[in-house]
């Protein structure tokens, strides 16, 4: 009986009780539901146009932002480092198109994949030979992000906006919305749906796959590289963020692999179900399901939605 | 060569480049004192990691440099990397114990665990420095295992004595709610019983606070957890990148900086520094002193590090995890001296360190021979008591460095060392054939 209070009765007694801390958790959530939105949008776009499960999605936000900050300590001007930070992010993205996915084509896509893991471990090394492995704190400052915190009250307690989040939120939008125009109106967006349908028939219509794998890998360096600023200022940047990119995981079963508003959406439910749900519902197993409470969210919505909320149903005739 | 085959050779030279950094040494054939030191330099846990990894190294250099080693035999430091993982730290001992080592220093509570039952097997004695299996300090059960100067579970006391302290003595706790943030890991749940056992005790309540390992730099839902909960202290016990992002998100949510008290490890410079100005007055535990303002830190200055042999920025000497690797080294260091004084060797085996270990005897004149005094608290093991229950102090940050906040502080053995012998019973219950000890005692 206890038990059953604490999940359908407590919970809701807390939310009419506490106002303040439902509006705080739902803020937290939308944020945090950008933010992973922005990282499976990086693994939405090599998918849509390759086929791959982009592994190596993580440690570029970690790659990313480590340059942007070391650019920084050798005394380059913030904004001049980050022009040189999306420079390296195009080489990395050419570097990978001409080394790794150019000699592979025609393989099976597991072969692609499994490419990617080999990317992860080497951009790990690397960054780390360069980097070092201590963390590094975000030039937040330096790149006008805003910093403080505002508070208003609300039912007898307060909610506290940081500043930085709503930078977050907002820039992480306009981010969202300019790709998602890029791949839908333009040229090259048609030229990308066009790769992701078939590769075949986009070659035989004069499409190049290899500039398509470039512009979409460095589509997909440039959102790590924002993802690492964001997600870098709020903690500090260090080979640890590279794990929160599994983050886009229950996202991407949710959204689908091939969709941008999929990723959006599924963002948003992740970030604002795994807040809740740790947070109202978390202390009836002593706390700590966010991680795995996502994956639930996503697995119950694959229950009535199999190819995800926005993927495409794919009907195999035998 | 086209340019494939330059950027495979390119790519094939920085893995080797890298994986020569991080796995260990060949085995060195000269005479010495063989020391391995599991470490980790790497991964996410690395911002611990590197500070501690580089003050052991240069003590234990800065001894070869100055006085030729220990008795006059050069002592062999190799690294070898863990990167904060068991399965990978066990691995790392299997290839360093080929080499004869003395001891083995794991720096991980989840290797320390996998390696307890092979100490006595391997004869090759763990030295888990104020980590590990708290109840590992009972030397009756754990003959092969030493974990001075104190235990999480000590640490977990002097956390709530100094709460009581502010509070106005223990019967002011009553009714008052404690908070432990930790680290979902062996580690992090090593003072979840004696914080119990005092909840009860005292009669405050006890949160949890659980942060996955995935989740180190994404406390948001724990920290509304908090604000919910309205906790009037938390005690930290994280590693690694959780540590500044609990002090970001303390000061993020409006939490009273003051109130959160770390253990050791969670006391790191970045740790706090991460928080900028609003950090000043976190607080954490400690048992070495911070700065360089000591003889010791001015030998390593000039044999270490004027000679280009340390790895480790020079300006940031004095950082309190280094210093800590500092202190770890010179538990290594004595446990080898009281060896070869026990057994007249100068080259000294596993067997031979067990002993030197369980007589180690730090007292304050020894701390001013090794330039040590203020850095340390004196120190004593013995063949029952493996840690000690030594004194820890709380060190409090300033907005830019660790001072000394108040006195040197004993844990409440009184309390902790009952559960330390019933936790290390039930271990050997729980491990059946757990052999008695045979090894005679020296004190």
């Amino acid at each position: 009986m206890d038990l059953l209070s604490q999940i359908f009765v407590e919970p809701f007694a807390l939310m009419v009780e506490m106002p303040d801390l439902l509006v705080q958790t739902l803020w937290e959530g939308f944020v945090s539901g950008v933010l992973y939105a922005l990282i499976a949008l990086g693994f939405v776009l090599i998918f849509k146009a390759s086929g791959v499960f982009n592994f190596a999605q993580g440690i570029m936000v970690v790659f990313s932002a480590l340059t942007l900050v070391g650019f920084y300590a050798m005394g380059v001007p913030a904004i001049l480092a980050l022009v040189l930070a999306i420079g390296v992010m195009f080489v990395l993205a050419w570097t990978v198109e001409r080394v790794v996915l150019r000699p592979l084509v025609n393989q099976p896509d597991i072969i692609l994949f499994m490419a990617t893991f080999g990317l992860t471990y080497f951009l790990i090394g690397f960054g780390e030979l360069v980097f070092g492995g201590e963390p590094k704190q975000m030039i937040t400052d330096e790149l006008f992000l805003p910093t403080g915190a505002t508070e208003f009250d609300l039912g007898g307690g307060y909610v506290r906006i940081q500043h930085l989040d709503v930078a977050a939120a907002v820039i992480a939008s306009i981010m969202i919305a300019v790709l998602g125009v890029f791949f839908s109106k333009t040229r090259i967006g048609r030229a990308l749906r066009a790769v992701a349908d078939s590769h075949k028939a986009a070659l035989s219509v004069g499409i190049s796959l290899n500039q398509i794998w470039v512009i979409v890998w460095f589509a997909a360096g440039v959102v790590a590289l924002v993802t690492g600023i964001m997600w870098g200022a709020r903690s500090d940047v260090s080979f640890a963020l590279q794990i929160i990119a599994l983050k886009a995981l229950p996202v991407l079963i949710l959204g689908g692999f091939t969709s941008i508003p999929g990723a959006i959406v599924g963002g948003l439910i992740i970030g604002l179900g795994e807040k809740i749900g740790e947070f109202y519902w978390g202390p009836v197993v002593g706390g700590g399901i966010e991680t795995w409470f996502a994956y639930v969210i996503a697995l119950i919505f694959l229950l009535f939605r199999p190819q995800g909320l926005f993927g495409e149903k794919i009907i195999e005739r035998v | 060569m086209s340019i494939r085959h330059l950027t495979i050779a390119a790519i094939a030279g920085a893995i080797v480049s890298t994986t020569a950094l991080v796995a260990p040494a060949s085995a060195q054939t000269e005479e010495g004192i063989y020391v391995p030191l599991l470490t980790y330099r790497t991964g996410a846990f690395a911002g611990s990691g590197i500070p501690i990894a580089d003050g052991m190294h240069d003590y234990l250099t800065m001894l070869n440099e100055r006085d030729g080693g220990i008795g006059g035999v050069r002592i062999i430091v190799e690294e070898c990397e863990t990167g904060y993982d068991t399965k990978r730290g066990v691995e790392c001992y299997e290839s360093v114990r080929a080499n004869d080592p003395v001891m083995v220093n794991p720096y991980s509570t989840g290797i320390t665990l996998q390696l307890i039952p092979r100490a006595a097997v391997d004869k090759v004695p763990v030295l888990s420095m104020a980590y590990g299996l708290s109840a590992s300090a009972d030397g009756e059960t754990f003959p092969w295992v030493f974990n001075p100067p104190v235990t999480y579970w000590d640490g977990a006391s002097v956390f709530v004595k100094h709460i009581a302290e502010r509070e106005g003595g223990f019967e002011n706790l009553a009714g008052k709610t404690v908070g432990l943030l930790h680290l979902d890991a062996p580690y992090g749940r090593e003072p979840i019983p004696v914080l119990e056992a005092l909840a009860e005790e005292h009669g405050f309540e006890l949160k949890l606070y659980p942060v996955a390992a995935q989740d180190m730099q994404n406390q948001g839902s724990v920290w509304l957890n908090i604000r919910r909960d309205r906790p009037d202290y938390i005690y930290l016990q994280g590693w690694g990148a959780m540590n500044p992002t609990a002090v970001r998100e303390a000061i993020r949510t409006g939490f009273p900086i003051e109130n959160m008290i770390g253990v050791w490890w969670a006391g790191g410079d970045e740790d706090a520094r991460a928080g900028g100005a609003d950090a000043a007055g976190y607080k954490a535990l400690s048992f070495n002193g911070a700065g360089a303002d000591f003889p010791v830190m001015q030998d390593i200055i000039t044999h270490v590090h004027d000679k280009g042999l340390s790895q480790f920025p020079r300006e940031r000497v004095g950082d309190m995890l280094y210093n800590r690797g500092i202190y770890n080294s010179m538990l290594i260091a004595e446990a080898i001296r009281t060896a070869q004084e026990i057994t007249g060797k100068d080259v000294v085996t596993g067997e031979d360190v067990r002993r030197g270990l369980e007589n180690l005897n730090v007292s304050e004149e020894r701390l001013a021979e090794m330039g040590m005094t203020g850095f340390a608290a004196p120190l004593n093991v013995t063949c029952e008591n493996h840690s000690g229950n030594h004194q820890v102090f709380v060190a409090e940050w300033d907005g830019e460095k660790w001072t000394v906040g108040q006195d040197w502080t004993e844990p409440m053995t009184d309390r902790v060392r009952p559960l330390i012998l019933a936790a290390a019973q039930e271990y050997a219950s729980a491990n059946a054939g757990w052999p008695m000890r045979t090894e005679t005692c020296d004190n």
